[in-house]
């Protein structure tokens, strides 16, 4: 039986632009949502959101050729798959054959979306960018880091909304673990904070409008009244366990469950009974073998909407039993990060393997008010020294998609 | 400034490069300009130009482009 496991991580995130800085971060609760300055938000009901902080492209191996032909969400996705890589040195050690790149996004390109609709209205059909299409579709980060590693095995971007790159990370497991491919560069990327999503998000009355950035991602918080718009890139390097032992690679922690259900519901809202979702965490449990002795660290979807949190603790009920939830250690990292979107879910399965190789489990900030509708351990405030034996990350998407990872520490 | 001298400061400009390294039997590939960038460089020099290039398939050297530039500005 093939087995796989994570030998490189890369981020870029609204709380640190590398895995250190990131992991210190989260530890240390700090929080990473402000006033949006990537454009002027006067008149917009949300105005808070967490963006990524002095990034540099050129720290990437990024030339000024490179970042005129990527949107800043494919330039997110490199950068983190540049960290990623270096960290496995896996780059040469394996044939390009082997070596494939699940790396989705949720919306794609749409900050040259927008520019190109500007100058189509303003210029006509005949000045659009040829560039527009390759820069602006969601599968072209996949499609960049494949030409920049040489990977020409399974090439698979994922778009499911919120869940994209948890699917992108589990279908990049089961490849591995059926024998596509010995390594997978796997992950998700967004760069949306524009007028256009944060507008379209507000309407769909998803966003949080307080002006308090201590209490505007605040999940499973009873105050809880949206989400709060992030940005960013996640990125694991997933190999076969025999192939990283045979190169001598680190290996930070093991993939060992995934599911993908569907809600086949509603387009936006979760169903009430949580049902698809309890099933995608029950599988991905029982795909790692969970048992009554496993102390189990859950890195939540918690996206700080009224709607979610509380059907997400439904789900977990549901999913593990009413016991093992209320055993388990539960947080919401977007107290920090905020909503990531399509990178959420790689970045949440960054932090599950650094809480299991660390023995760490990072706090669920600005909780303040309790809801007697999310009554499970939401580790508050502070984080807790305490070693997971099992970690599930779980991510909940626009369509209904539901999935969930499980990870454990490496054993030999 | 020449037709030349103005396409080649473009050309600068665009890929982040010495002047030094363009010449007119400059090739566009050795450049790494390729379909997508040339494209998008004539649609720049039909603007500065004020003409319109109709195939841009043909052009392999700096100084072919030169050329079309100016028998269309005639």
């Amino acid at each position: 039986m093939r087995r796989v496991v994570i030998t490189g991580v890369g981020v870029i995130s609204p709380v640190g632009n590398d895995v250190t800085t990131f992991w210190n971060s989260l530890c240390a609760g700090v929080c990473g949502i402000g006033r949006i300055t990537r454009f002027d938000p006067e008149g917009m009901k949300a105005t808070l959101a967490a963006q990524v902080k002095n990034f540099d492209p050129a720290l990437y191996g990024m030339d000024t050729r490179a970042v005129r032909r990527m949107d800043i969400f494919s330039q997110y996705a490199m950068a983190a798959a540049q960290q990623a890589v270096e960290n496995s040195g896996i780059y040469g050690q394996i044939e390009p054959e082997r070596l494939g790149v699940y790396v989705g996004s949720g919306i794609g390109g749409m900050t040259t979306f927008l520019s190109e609709t500007d100058k189509l209205r303003e210029k006509g059909p005949n000045r659009i960018s040829p560039l527009f299409i390759p820069m602006m579709i969601s599968n072209i980060a996949a499609g960049n880091i494949a030409i920049r590693y040489d990977a020409q095995g399974p090439c698979l971007p994922t778009v499911t909304a919120c869940a994209t790159s948890t699917h992108a990370v589990g279908e990049a497991y089961r490849a591995i673990l059926h024998g596509y491919a010995d390594a997978v560069i796997a992950g998700g990327a967004e760069a949306t904070i524009n007028p256009l999503a944060v507008g379209g998000f507000s309407s769909a009355q998803a966003l949080s409008t307080s002006q308090d950035p201590r209490r505007a991602s605040i999940p499973f918080d009873r105050e809880r009244a949206g989400f709060v718009m992030g940005e960013g890139a996640g990125i694991l390097v997933l190999e076969e366990y025999e192939h990283a032992v045979k190169r001598g690679a680190a290996v930070l922690a093991e993939v060992c469950g995934y599911s993908n259900t569907c809600d086949a519901y509603h387009i936006t809202a979760p169903r009430e009974d949580a049902k698809c979702a309890a099933r995608a965490i029950a599988e991905a449990a029982k795909e790692a073998g969970i048992t009554d002795r496993d102390a189990v660290y859950i890195n939540a979807h918690g996206t700080g909407t009224p709607l979610n949190d509380k059907s997400e603790t439904v789900a977990i009920k549901a999913g593990l039993g009413e016991k093992a939830a209320y055993a388990a250690m539960i947080s919401s990292t977007k107290s920090m990060t905020a909503h990531m979107l399509g990178a959420a879910g790689a970045v949440e399965a960054i932090v599950c393997a650094l809480a299991l190789r660390d023995g760490v489990i990072p706090p669920t900030i600005g909780y303040e008010q309790a809801d007697p509708d999310c009554d499970l351990d939401y580790v508050p405030n502070q984080a807790r020294q305490a070693q997971a034996t099992l970690a599930l990350s779980t991510s909940l998407g626009f369509g209904g998609h539901n999935g969930c990872l499980a990870f454990r520490p490496v054993k030999a | 400034m020449t037709t030349f001298e103005k396409i080649a400061n473009i050309l600068k400009d665009y890929i982040n490069c010495d002047l030094d390294d363009i010449k007119p039997e400059t090739t566009f590939e050795s450049l790494k300009i390729d379909s997508l960038d040339m494209v998008e460089i004539i649609m720049n020099l039909e603007e500065e130009f004020s003409v319109t290039v109709e195939d841009v398939s043909e052009i392999k050297t700096v100084g072919q482009l030169v050329e079309i530039i100016e028998e269309n500005r005639k």
